[in-house]
């Protein structure tokens, strides 16, 4: 059936609400994104298909990824009268015992596996929807979704649907007002009131650099020539995973985006650029793209009027540049990804020299939200100059691990010890790297600092696309910023002098410091190249690349200093500046050390203070992440 | 970039060029445009690029062979010489490697007694290392072929290793 008109679109999403609501029979949703799938839910779903198929009151379904990925695999089950429960690490083994046990509505016996009930699964686009949740009240001992410290301060636009909805059934993001804000937009609002919707939105792009993304429409409408759109989902940046969750859990919601993009500039042609890494948003968005054209929701004359537009999905193939947009086009075009300097703006000669709009995957996913809520909804959120909620992955040394999705202006530490949970095995929090590549570390001094894209810069960090990687006092700053010179040089394209001679340099310098041939002036020539590359560089990777290192220097110099001129370091990590040592007053001689060590360097009497032959460790580690009692000391 | 030596070995591969055709005229269209996604659907195909499909290839689309090199040698994914049976991906990402990915490395290397982007003599694995494959959750992150192993350490390696023939 192709879709005419908004009244169609109702009819088909009514058909559905109930199916996602309150389902006649007992439906398994079980969290299908590649972390949970990496986590073992593939295997429990495949159990539960088996074990059910008998059974056509059970339905097990797929969805996207909720968020909370340290609990992962994650199931939720719900059916009419009954309550939405969420069930944490389901595992093969467990899931038909929770099943059962939801059947039985026994909510005790396994009640360690429940994440929490769920109060009202709308989203916020839903709200006018007349109670849609479930009959029978609430069981009694079990903490409500809504109120678990990791939710309990997010708000879900972007990941709206994330694990709401099966990723693969269009009519499920129809049941959740799924392409009505493009429809309606279609039907009824002139290119230039979209813009200006966008515009009073305040929305800023979530690929990196925060540019305004109604600006960039509005200038790339007013350019001539065969306009194109393209979605920016190479996702290089490590630590960062909201794009691939998105994409996995709710692709539809980046199509609309698109398509409302497509309206405002005037574009017939779309492209989604992909991470090679990413085959199974790959699938999802085949799949969805295939759907919305069964619908007529993509393809010619949409909807009867005589907008056009298709989207096609292109893979990059591992090269961290191609997420620079001059870099991806080019890449799209079949060629190496280089980047070019930006004199004429790509909004004016883009892809195929033509003008050409680029986003991110979270910005489109705003897009449909903002259109349905109003500007002013959206811009009610967040801080002056950057509205709505950022998706943070939260990730490293914190407790728990995950997507979030929170409102701008939010606080690190908010994030990193209540929704976060906190530092694992009590250990101390030393910094919080943003932005990825490009960003920065920031020390325990800023916890306080409201986040957004201003703040974040002013501490010398970047936004970002959202990466946020908390580190502890195992974590060695000067290697840090090792590692991230290192991923750089790799991933620099070469082309120009103050970035590749810029990194390289920096390189062999942070590698002589981590290996106990620091000198006195490496740090001087490390900011000497910085403030080089950062004004000489052609593109965005080479002037951001010195972030970690400068800000590593700023808050951290002491690490540096004492690398140099003591040869210590104090995390632990650079092999050269550190050894082990058992403390003999908090030894138990549990002998666990010594049964792991694999140099078998560890010796003493069971019950008695074990000793390390320092001849013989390589300093894997393995014995201080090991011991129970903290008898392992880095000296 | 990644540095990659020119092959100069004798390649005996058995390429299939009529099934090449239809990768590159049917699927593909003939566009050069999808110069990257032929290639990989290449080296799914060979597990490599082997270099008279490439040569094939480069005649088909009319682009000359130094710039299917330059593609193939910028992009991290493709491979120019033939890989092991077994495809290991070790995640070098910031999340992964501040929980200590780099020890996992180490063992890999030192169990395999080879290094990144290296193949066994035998064949068994192929070792690579990429910079996060988004399930930074679980790290560190080891893939081997399409299996995911989570929260791994070092003394674990050599049990996961053993799965694979
Ligand atoms: C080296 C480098 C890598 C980048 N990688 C990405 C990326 O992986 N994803 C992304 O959306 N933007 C990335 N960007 C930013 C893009 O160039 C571009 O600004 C962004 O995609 C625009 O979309 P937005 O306005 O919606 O944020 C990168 C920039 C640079 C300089
Ligand atoms: S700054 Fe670096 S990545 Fe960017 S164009 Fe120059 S060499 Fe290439
Ligand atoms: S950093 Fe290893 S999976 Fe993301």
């Amino acid at each position: 059936m192709k879709i005419q008109s908004l009244e169609d679109l109702k009819k088909i999403s009514q058909s559905y609400e109930k199916q996602i609501y309150a389902p006649e029979g007992i439906k398994v949703n079980i969290g299908m994104a590649s972390c949970g799938i990496a986590a073992g839910a593939q295997a429990a779903l495949n159990k539960a298909i088996e074990n059910y198929k008998e059974n056509p009151k059970i339905e097990i379904r797929q969805t996207g990824c909720i968020g909370f990925c340290e609990q992962e695999p994650l199931v939720e089950i719900l059916a009419a009268g009954k309550p939405r429960m969420v069930y944490q690490h389901i595992t093969e083994d467990k899931i038909i015992d929770i099943i059962e046990s939801y059947l039985a509505e026994d909510f005790k016996t396994h009640k360690k596996l429940i994440l929490g009930q769920m109060r009202d699964p709308r989203s916020l686009l839903d709200d006018d929807l007349k109670n849609p949740v479930g009959g029978i009240g609430p069981i009694d001992g079990i903490p409500f979704m809504e109120d678990v410290p990791f939710y309990s301060k997010q708000v879900k636009i972007a990941m709206r649907n994330c694990g709401y909805i099966d990723p693969e059934r269009i009519e499920e993001y129809f049941a959740k007002k799924g392409y009505a804000a493009f429809l309606q937009a279609l039907k009824k609002t002139k290119p230039s009131e979209i813009i200006d919707i966008v515009k009073a939105s305040g929305l800023r792009g979530r690929g990196g650099g925060g540019f305004p993304a109604a600006i960039k429409w509005a200038t790339c409408a007013k350019h001539h020539g065969d306009r194109y759109i393209i979605c920016n989902a190479d996702e290089g940046d490590p630590g960062a995973y909201m794009d691939r969750s998105i994409l996995e859990g709710d692709p539809h919601s980046v199509l609309e985006g698109m398509l409302i993009a497509a309206l405002a500039i005037g574009s017939r042609q779309g492209y989604i650029y992909v991470r090679n890494e990413y085959p199974l948003a790959v699938k999802r968005l085949v799949t969805a793209i295939k759907q919305a054209e069964n619908y007529g929701l993509l393809g010619e004359n949409i909807a009867g009027t005589d907008f056009s537009f298709n989207i096609k999905i292109s893979t990059g193939a591992g090269a961290f540049v191609c997420g620079e947009s001059t870099a991806l086009m080019s890449s799209l075009e079949g060629k190496v990804g280089r980047p070019r300097a930006k004199y004429v703006h790509t909004v004016e000669k883009g892809f195929r020299e033509s003008p050409t709009n680029l986003n991110n995957v979270e910005t489109y996913a705003n897009v449909p939200a903002i259109l349905l809520k109003g500007a002013d909804w959206y811009a009610g959120m967040g801080t002056a100059h950057s509205k709505g909620t950022k998706v943070f992955s939260l990730v490293g040394k914190i407790n728990n691990t995950g997507l979030v999705e929170v409102p701008m202006g939010i606080s690190l530490r908010d994030i990193i010890y209540n929704i976060g949970g906190g530092i694992p095995k009590k250990k101390k929090f030393k910094a919080v790297q943003t932005g990825g590549p490009s960003g920065g570390c920031i020390p325990e001094q800023f916890l306080d600092l409201p986040v957004d894209f201003d703040e974040l810069t002013k501490v010398g960090s970047i936004m970002g696309s959202g990466g946020m990687i908390v580190m502890d006092q195992d974590t060695c700053m000067v290697d840090v910023a090792r590692y991230f010179v290192d991923f750089l040089k790799d991933e620099s394209c070469g082309q120009c002098n103050p970035c590749r001679e810029g990194l390289k340099q920096m390189l062999d310098i942070l590698t002589r410091i981590c290996e106990g041939d620091g000198k006195e002036g490496d740090i001087e020539t490390l900011e000497e190249l910085g403030s080089m590359m950062q004004k000489f560089s052609l593109c965005g990777l080479g002037t951001s690349a010195p972030n970690p290192v400068l800000t590593s220097i700023l808050y951290f110099r002491n690490e540096y200093e004492a690398h140099i001129r003591d040869k210590k370091c104090t995390a632990g990590v650079c092999k050269a500046l550190f050894h082990y040592e058992i403390d003999a007053d908090t030894c138990t001689g549990c002998r666990v050390c010594a049964k792991k060590c694999p140099q078998e360097a560890i010796s003493g009497e069971k019950k008695k203070p074990h000793v390390i032959d320092q001849e013989k460790c390589i300093k894997c580690g393995i014995c201080y992440e090991g011991c129970k009692f903290d008898a392992i000391k880095i000296c | 970039m990644k540095e990659v030596a020119m092959m100069e070995t004798v390649e005996t591969i058995d390429v299939d060029y009529m099934e090449l055709d239809d990768i590159i005229e049917k699927e593909f269209g003939l566009n050069k445009e999808n110069l990257i996604m032929i290639l990989q659907t290449i080296q799914r195909r060979y597990n490599y690029l082997p270099k008279p499909a490439l040569a094939y290839l480069a005649t088909k689309i009319g682009v000359p062979m130094s710039q299917i090199y330059g593609v193939a040698t910028f992009y991290s994914t493709f491979s120019l010489e033939p890989r092991g049976r077994n495809i290991i991906s070790i995640c070098l990402g910031t999340a992964c490697h501040v929980r200590g990915g780099a020890r996992v490395n180490e063992k890999l290397e030192e169990l395999l007694t080879i290094t990144d982007g290296q193949t066994t003599e035998d064949k068994r694995f192929t070792l690579e290392s990429v910079r996060c494959i988004g399930c930074c959750s679980l790290g560190p992150v080891l893939k081997i072929n399409e299996d995911m192993h989570g929260r791994i350490s070092s003394d674990e390696v050599k049990k996961v290793l053993d799965q694979y023939e």
